[in-house]
């Protein structure tokens, strides 16, 4: 289910607020609200990735699904966090699949039109990356660990 | 060098530890994990087992197979009976966490320093326990949430490896329908069974309420997750002399002669096993010590 948002939907989200009005109001103008019911699968790997999405309620699975092994779900993600970086990214695909584990609201940004604003604003879209890559570097040293297995026997 | 943190309660708090062991009848048994099991056991000898600070352990042994030292993992408050997590990672703790009801352990102890709770009195608290490393902080929590009005916040983040993982995962499933504490589990990695959280305990840091200037944390675990844990603490503001961690090492004696545990200028069966993350964090990154 689709609806549209508004500026203030928008920087309502704790990675999206602070950042410059102009340049929140040109991004609600290409993000939609959805929701998915439990369940309900939001993205699959290998898919064209084609928005950036900020979870306002619910939880999100990212999975990893081996071709010969069941289903591992790697990290879940709540309220105020965000998910999909493959649209800024080439080839722009998914590199996992998300599922909704209840039922979640979304926002949900189109990725080209994203790309093009940052590069309309760059000292907003400076901001907006200096939001975006700690995150990714969280989940990586995270993945790290996750590497290490520390918990093994 | 700093000074070793005070015990708790000062060190003449408790009486001094026997060096004899003492036998106990194991009077039950639950398998936590595949590889884990909670003993209870009740003294032989006396009516009640000695006193102990949340996050001392015991020396345990089964005759013949071995000794082991042991945190003790049940309420300070139960005095007539002593529990231990085992996981088993050797022929000693493999032989005790096979010990069936009406099996005769022997328990010397309790040895080492506990967790410092009455820093914590006034300000919010964050346990933060990795796999097995809940079973030394379970008497703190049973101490935290029995004088729960003494403290500021209560955030409990609790991280295994799989969803099997977990242990007192009954006691947890109670815990987390507690209104004065949060108690938020995690695992590495998950079937879609799971409906819980997923991922390292550190991703849930950030987002955990809790005051940092004005907190006292106690973690168990993996070094590298609590390293990893201590870092996002400190980011979020908590002091790093309110950060205290429970090392493991190679405990043998427990009384700090055989030098077996020895970590820097620490030997952690006397000094230890808690420890100021600001004394012991620099000995964490030394590689190879």
């Amino acid at each position: 289910m689709n609806a549209t948002t508004s500026d203030a939907d928008l920087d309502r989200h704790p990675f999206v607020r602070g950042l410059g009005p102009e340049f929140v109001r040109a991004m609600a103008e290409h993000t939609r609200r959805r929701r998915y019911e439990t369940g309900a699968t939001i993205a699959r790997e290998g898919d064209p990735a084609r928005e950036f999405l900020l979870i306002g309620a619910g939880k999100v699975a990212l999975e990893l699904v081996p071709h010969d092994r069941p289903h591992l779900t790697i990290l879940t993600l709540g309220p105020g966090e965000v998910f999909g970086w493959s649209w800024l990214v080439a080839p722009h695909r998914w590199r996992v699949d998300a599922r909704a584990l209840k039922p979640t609201e979304v926002l949900v940004v189109a990725g080209a039109p994203l790309r093009a604003l940052l590069d309309a604003h760059p000292r907003d879209g400076y901001q907006f990356l200096l939001r975006l890559v700690p995150v990714l570097a969280t989940r990586l040293d995270a993945t790290r660990l996750q590497v290490l297995d520390v918990h093994a026997p | 060098m700093s000074t070793l943190p005070e015990p708790p309660g000062g060190a003449a708090a408790l009486p001094e530890p026997p060096l004899a062991p003492s036998p106990y009848s194991v009077v039950a048994r639950t398998a936590d994990t595949v590889d884990t099991a909670t003993l209870v056991l009740r003294p032989l000898a006396t009516d009640a087992c000695p006193p102990f600070r949340p996050g001392q352990f015991n020396m345990v042994s089964l005759l013949g197979r071995g000794e082991a030292a042991i945190s003790i993992s049940g309420d300070p408050d139960r005095r007539g009976e002593l529990v231990h997590t085992i996981r088993t990672a050797g022929l000693a703790t493999q032989a005790l966490a096979a010990a069936a009801p009406g099996a005769t352990v022997a328990v010397r102890g309790p040895y080492g320093i506990g967790w410092p709770i009455e820093r914590a009195r006034g300000k919010d608290v964050i346990v933060i326990a990795g796999g097995l490393g809940l079973a030394p902080l379970r008497p703190l929590l049973y101490e935290l949430l029995r004088h729960r009005d003494r403290f500021g916040r209560l955030e409990v983040i609790y991280g295994a490896r799989t969803p099997g993982d977990l242990v007192y995962y009954a006691e947890l499933q109670s815990w987390r329908t507690r209104t004065d504490a949060r108690f938020q589990v995690t695992v590495d990695a998950a079937g879609r069974e799971w409906y819980g959280d997923v991922g390292l305990v550190t991703l849930r840091i950030p987002d955990a309420r809790f005051d940092g200037p004005n907190a006292v944390a106690y973690l168990c675990g993996p070094e590298i997750m609590m390293r990893f844990a201590a870092e996002a603490l400190e980011a979020r503001g908590v002091r790093r002399e309110e950060i205290w961690v429970s090392l493991e090492r190679n405990m043998k004696c427990g009384i700090g002669q055989c030098g077996h545990c020895q970590l820097g200028p620490y030997l952690l069966c006397r000094d230890g096993p808690v420890l100021g993350y600001r004394e012991v964090g620099p000995l964490l990154r030394v590689r190879g010590l």
